[in-house]
Order: C-alpha cells, then structure tokens, then sequence
C-alpha cells in the first residue's frame, strides 16, 4: 500500500530502494548521504525483500561490488557524496564500458578536496560530462524535492537496464537533509533468480546453464572492436537526447527574463521567481531534470522569447557553460551561485538577476567575465 | 496560508524534534511541510537551527533568510536570527541566557520562560515542547488534536505514553508566553 | 614407432580441459598461468559445477583469463576482483564463485579489497598468482618481488631499506578468522600440479559447503619477467622463491598449521 510519510531525502531514497525491489546496496559512510545506509541497515530489507546491504570497506570497494552484482543482472546501487564519488569514478567508467546497469547516487557537498559537509552543486562538471576516464556519459537525474529522491530510484534504475548504462542520481546536502511529505509506492517484488535469468541470460553472468557463456568486459585489444565498442556507447546517448530528456517550465509563457537551476537552487530559484514577479519583473524558471541529456532545444527556443538568462547554480559555474552553449550565445547568459556551504536565498538571486542581467543590458556576453560568484 | 518558521538554539534542546513535530503536524491537517535542519558539526553541542514551512500551497524553497516566526533559545541565535524576521513578523524567544536582548520595533517580541518552566515540571526533556506551546499560543497554525497525531507519528511507540506529558507541557507553554517590549535605549 | 602410433587415447596422460577453449593461450610459453588456467577449468569439469560457476579475471596477465576458461566471467578493475566477486557471492550464494588475481593486483592495489573479502569470510575462492613480478606490464617490481631481484623498477635488486621487504600476504591472510583455509602450491613438476589439483578440488568443495574464503596460493616462473629460459626459470623459482615462500598447508580447516 502506498504510504504518506515525512522523511528526510536521504531515508526517502532508500525506502524507495527497497520497495522498488532493489536487489543490492554497497555503500561507506560519509556526510551528508550517511543516512542511506543507516536507514537500510535499520529496516532489514533482507528479511522485506532479500536485498543485500553491505557497508563496504571503501567507497572504491562499493562501487566494485555493485560492478558485480550488475554483471550478473542484479538491480545494484550505491551512494556517496563527493569526494567519495570521485573515488568511485574509476568504477563508474567501467560500468559504462562494460555495458552494465547500475544506480549510484551522489548527495552533494563542497569541494575541492575534503571542502565542506555543506551542500553544494559544484559536482556538475563530473557528473554530465564524464568524470571518470574515457568517452562516456552518465544520464543524470538531479532530484527536487523529497518526493523525487524516492520517485527517481525506479525511474533511474528502469533508464539504468533500458540502455544498460549506469544512471547517476545529482542531490546535495539540502535535498539529502530536508523533510517533506512523501508518498512511498507499494513494494515491488525482486525478480527471482529464474525471472532475472530469463530476462537478462543473455547478457549477464549467472552461470552459463543452457546457453554459451557470457563475458562482461571493459576491455577490448582489438582497435576496430573496441572502436565499435565506443560507437555503441555514443548512439545510446543519442537515444538517451531523443528519448529520454526531462525538463520542468515554471511561468515560462510570458517571462521577459529566464532562471535556469536545477536540484535544491531550482527550489530557491523558484521562490525568487515569486518575489520577483510580486515586484513586477516576469521571470520564468527551466529546470532540467535530467542534465544528461540537457534540454538544449527548449533553451535555444526561450531564446527567442527572453532578453537574459541567469543560471543558478551553487557552484562557481558550470551549468552555465552548457546553457551558453544551448542558446548559441544569441542573449545574454550570466552565471550566479554561492560556494563553500552557502545557499543563496531567494533575495540573493533576485538581485543577482536584476544586476547581472536586467540593469546590464551593454555586457559582452561572449566574453569571460569577471567572477561572476557574490 | 503560509509560514514560514526558523526555530534556532543549543544542540540537545530539542529544536529539531520540535520542528519535525510541527511539520508533522502540518501533514496531519493535509497541509504541505518542508523542514530544512542545519547539519554537520554544528549539531554536536553547538548551534542547531530548523526553517520549518507549512503552506496550503507547493513549498518552493526550503531555504529562507527571511521568515514570518522566529524561535529563538541561545544568544548565538539571536545575534543571527533577530534580523530574518519579516518587518510585522514574530519573535519569541526564552530569556534564558540571553545577554542581548532583541531591539527591533517593526515586529512583535514575545518571551517564553522555558527553561525556567521544564526545570519546575522536573523534566527538562519538554522544554522543546513548553517553546511550541508558546508559539501555538500566539500562532495558532495547527490544530492542538493534528499536533497529538503529529506527537504520535514522529516519536516512537514506545514513547506514545509519554504524550499526556507533552500536552501538559504545550498547555503549561501555552499560559506561559508574555509579549515583550523592546526598551528604548536611554538617549 | 611412428609419432601417430603414440598419440592414442589409452597412451594420454595429459590433455587439455573440455572447458579450456579453443584460444590460443596468449601467456609467453612456459609460464605457470597457462598450467594454472587448465588446472582450475579442469576441477571445475570434474565437480559438474561448470554451469554454476562465476570467474573474474581483473588486471594484469590474468586479464584474459576469460578469453581460456569456458565459463561465464567477469572482467574487474585493477585489484577489485575481491569486491566484484563478493557482490556475486551475496547475490548468488548458491553459485561457485572465484577470482584469479596475480601479485600486483592481489597484495599492491587490491590489499583492501583482498583483507576485507577474507575478513568477512565470503564463501568464495580466491586463487593468488605470484611470480613475484608485473608480468602484464613488462617486468616491474612487484610487493612480492623477492630482496636483491633485478626488476625494470629495481633495476639495482630490491632494496629492503627503500622498498620493504616481499610482502607475504598469504601468512597475513591466514591469520583472519573469517578464512577457511589457506595453502601455497607450485606448478612446475607433475607431483606438484597433482597436489594443487586436490587443494583446488578441496577449495570448491567448501564453497559447496559453505565453509567460507579458500586461498590458494600458487607460485608460478615468469620467465619473461625474470629474463630467463622457462627451466632456469623454474630453477630459479625452486632456490629462490620457496625458501621465502615455503610451499603446503598453511590453515586447514579453519585452523592455522604451526
């Protein structure tokens, strides 16, 4: 039955995973996700659904488990923060290369290096553009709300298996942190050992009972194949663009001025949006909710319609690189965000946008500019 | 209707588990709740604070730097959070030691002796709860029967007896809260 | 005697195992992974779990194991195996699950994912390649490289002073609680592959028991590596590597040998 709980994201996500009929976790604590594995380790999934918990003795360790679990079809995910996720990325790279599916997930927070339990998005440039070695791509989903961080684990892991590629979900400390009302779907069983053989036997390794064998591999000594090999990977992100890109327009019909953010600065965005048009300027808000793919398109047709564009983010600037590129530099696009743990608030970015862009209107856009952090 | 709560104070006074009970709270009358806590280190004997928001309407951000109410229980809070209330807005805070007391005019102050209270009922555990009463008292934003149900929901059952204490405390907090007028420094 | 009157079925005394395939073996000739790879496949062939069985092969020489043992395998990054595998075992724990790593992998990269899979005792085995050398990459020094061998990392011989001593991970691993047994084997003479056949036997037995981690260790030459013919190679193994890394028994059923 379905359930309406308050819960932080964190324990959201989790509960989601049991009751999506996830078939394994691995995970290492570190802050602000630790509340993924406790929760899972709390609720004894083994004894609700079978789902393996393990806590693994590093966060490269986890990721290898779940390389292994999904070499042999299993639903896997893990989750991080970080600088954890930057220790998984060699993992990661090689889940894309070896075709497999996986969910991993990454509550957000400062950096470089060790920087701050605070939340943070500063983790974009990794997440859409690679991050791990080679030519690859995550399709990445950046949750909103509570609600979304348990909604987005099936959805993630029904992209995960449709492409068998691994799907990355983007939260942050805020997202990860806060409580909000959550409907919990009914449980979904596990597929049994049987179903599991009968719907992936001919990828995955199970033993290779009534069949040739199957190998899962990264490798490939023989430039053609591997070059084949690559190919492969690129048409899957082609149909992730055409098939699968996730956006949200909030009072876009009539907006002047356009806030592009995602995740928790999409939620403060969304409020300064209100204060702004309680002051009379018409902003609109896009949020993706897949970052790969972006959605370039609606971006390059607001374009059209809007004089600027500020992209809120916290971080020093990332998103902005790939709505820049989305409007072919046509208007204006500047970037706003703060950094080390600090949030912007929605007072913040509605001065931000009036200053930046509003009351800027002679700037060389094409230009770099000037730091465009507070 | 909207409000929009920052509850700030010590780690250990029980301000996060008074916001989640006021969100819960929330939920119980089908409203929509977010609760937003600081985390990290700072839970750790230091500062804690919770925006708590609940709206008939979509919650867009969690996070606010200027809110309608502000509860305030340590003096580090009230050098923070004095200047986060709404001109118009509410300020309650407990007077246990607090040094600098608020001086703004453009809202309404109200003290709450909570400490001082929990200590006599002998149970310093309810303070948090004496601090909501207060509030309730002042704004009435949840209905007393959906903070029972809120009670019930967001402690464990095994704690469920210790709910009549927690009314007893509400109400104690209830009679309890004064309005405070700001003293106009002596020119 | 023609050489077509030898070759007969009754005249057999070795042959390649069923589940070894067709592959050419692209190990240099007379190194021990070759011997090692027909070895596991043909005990495998022999219990009748061939189609239960999960291998993974990570980096290193052993990263083609796949390409020779005709089962399904899994291909884990540099060190991992124990972590891939472990995420097997806890999701398939009726399945014969092993990884075959070699030193550099097992005891250099993979130290943690090696102590902990063994810590917690997963019901796997774990075989362990050492010919004390980077075979893969051309010959450099590896954690069980023995003192005073020329590698192109310690091209003056290891130095004890700067590099550490040849890490004997083996004993180390014996003494975790969670490891069922432990041994340590070589391939180079007949007497010696017939022992390790029984301890590899004996490993997937207590996996089907769920007796819990079985490591078995097996010394092999690297005659590339070590810049020699594969007999002064496998000389150079019996005088040198075994007086440091004496061969047999060295935790039985849950208990350690003294």
């Amino acid at each position: 039955m379905s359930e309406l709980k308050l819960m932080k994201g964190n324990e959201a996500l989790a509960e989601a995973a049991i009751r999506a009929g996830v078939d394994a976790y691995f995970g290492y604590p570190i802050t602000p996700q630790t509340e993924i594995i406790e929760y899972l380790m709390t609720a004894r999934p083994e004894n609700r659904t079978g789902m393996v918990v393990l806590q693994a003795e590093s966060e490269i360790a986890a990721i290898n488990m779940v390389y292994g679990a999904a070499s042999t079809g299993k639903k896997a995910m893990t989750s991080s923060s970080s600088p954890g996720i930057s220790l998984k990325l060699e993992g990661i790279s090689y889940l894309a290369g070896a075709e497999l599916p996986a969910v991993i997930v990454n509550v957000v927070r400062g950096g470089p290096g060790l920087g701050t339990i605070q939340p943070s998005q500063a983790d974009y440039f990794q997440s859409v553009k690679g991050g791990g070695h080679g030519d690859y791509k995550l399709y990445v989903l950046a949750p909103a709300s509570v609600q979304e961080m348990a909604d987005f684990v099936e959805d993630a892991f029904d992209i995960a298996f449709k492409y068998r590629a691994p799907v990355l979900i983007l939260s942050d400390g805020l997202i990860g942190q806060m409580m909000e009302k959550v409907i919990l779907k009914d449980q979904k069983p596990r597929l049994t050992d049987a179903e599991l053989i009968e719907k992936q036997g001919n990828w995955a390794v199970t033993g290779k009972k009534g069949r040739e064998r199957n190998i899962i591999t990264s490798l490939d000594l023989q430039s053609e194949r591997m070059e084949a090999r690559v190919h492969r990977l690129q048409k899957k992100y082609a149909q992730m663009e055409q098939e699968d890109l996730r956006f949200e327009k909030i009072n876009c019909d009539d907006a002047d001025y356009l806030i592009v953010a995602y995740g928790s600065s999409a939620r403060i965005s969304q409020k300064a949006v209100e204060l702004a048009r309680a002051k009379g300027i018409k902003v609109g808000l896009l949020r993706p909710i897949t970052l790969f793919p972006f959605p370039k398109q609606a971006l390059f047709e607001l374009a059209n319609q809007v004089k600027g564009i500020l992209s809120v983010e916290l971080n020093a600037g990332q998103m902005v690189e790939d709505v820049r590129l989305s409007v072919e530099h046509k208007i204006p696009v500047e970037h706003f965000g703060r950094t080390g743990g600090i949030i912007h608030t929605p007072e913040e970015i509605v001065a931000a946008l009036e200053q930046k862009i509003i009351n800027n209107g002679s700037f060389r856009h094409h230009k770099t500019r000037e730091s465009s952090i507070l | 209707m909207t409000e929009e709560i920052i509850i700030a104070g010590f780690g250990g006074q029980g301000v996060l588990s008074m916001g989640k009970i006021l969100a819960y709270s929330g939920i119980m009358q089908d409203q929509e709740v977010s609760w937003l806590p600081s985390y990290g280190p700072e839970m750790r004997g230091g500062t804690a604070n919770v925006t708590v928001i609940l709206s008939d309407e979509r919650i867009s951000s969690p996070y606010l730097k200027i809110v309608d109410t502000a509860i305030i229980l340590n003096q580090q809070s009230m050098d923070k959070f004095e200047a986060s209330v709404k001109p118009g807005g509410i300020l309650i805070y407990d007077p246990n030691g607090i040094t600098a007391h608020p001086t703004r005019t453009d809202i309404k102050i109200y003290q709450i002796e909570g400490t001082k209270l929990a200590a006599e009922m002998g149970n310093k555990k309810i303070f948090n709860m004496v601090i909501l009463g207060g509030y309730l008292k002042i704004k009435p934003v949840v209905k007393i029967e959906n903070v029972i149900e809120g009670l019930k929901k967001s402690i464990s059952e095994r704690y469920h007896h210790l709910i009549p204490l927690n009314l007893e405390a509400i109400t104690l907090g209830m009679n309890s809260i004064v309005p405070y007028k700001v003293v106009e420094p002596v020119s | 005697m023609e050489v077509l009157d030898i070759i007969k079925p009754e005249n057999q005394v070795f042959c390649k195992s069923q589940l070894m395939t067709d592959t050419p073996l692209s190990y240099c000739p007379g190194c021990g992974h070759g011997t090692a790879n027909n070895l596991i496949m043909e005990v495998i062939d022999e219990m009748g779990i061939s189609e239960d069985t999960i291998g993974v092969a990570p980096v290193g020489c052993s990263v083609l194991a796949y390409d020779f043992m005709n089962i399904d395998m899994t291909q884990a990054a540099h060190g991992r195996a124990p972590a891939v595998a472990t995420a097997i075992v806890r999701t398939w724990p009726e399945k014969y699950v092993f990884t075959y790593q070699g030193d550099g992998d097992l005891a250099a990269i993979g130290t943690a994912e090696t102590i902990h899979a063994c810590n917690r005792g997963e019901n796997m085995v774990i075989f362990f390649i050492n010919n004390g050398i980077y075979g893969m990459t051309g010959g450099q020094m590896a954690p069980t490289t023995l003192e005073g061998m020329k590698s192109s990392t310690s091209p003056y011989g290891r130095e004890i002073a700067t590099m550490g001593s040849p890490l004997k991970i083996t004993e180390l691993i014996a003494n975790l609680p969670g490891v069922y047994s432990v041994s340590r084997h070589a391939l180079h003479t007949h007497k010696h592959v017939r022992k390790a056949k029984i301890a590899i036997r004996q490993a997937f037995e207590n996996t089907r028991l769920k007796k819990g981690l079985s490591f078995i260790e097996i010394l092999s030459n690297c005659n590339s590596g070590w810049k020699m013919t594969p007999n002064d190679a496998n000389e150079w193994m019996v005088e040198n590597m075994f007086p440091y890394f004496p061969l047999g028994d060295i935790k039985v059923e849950g208990k350690l040998k003294v």
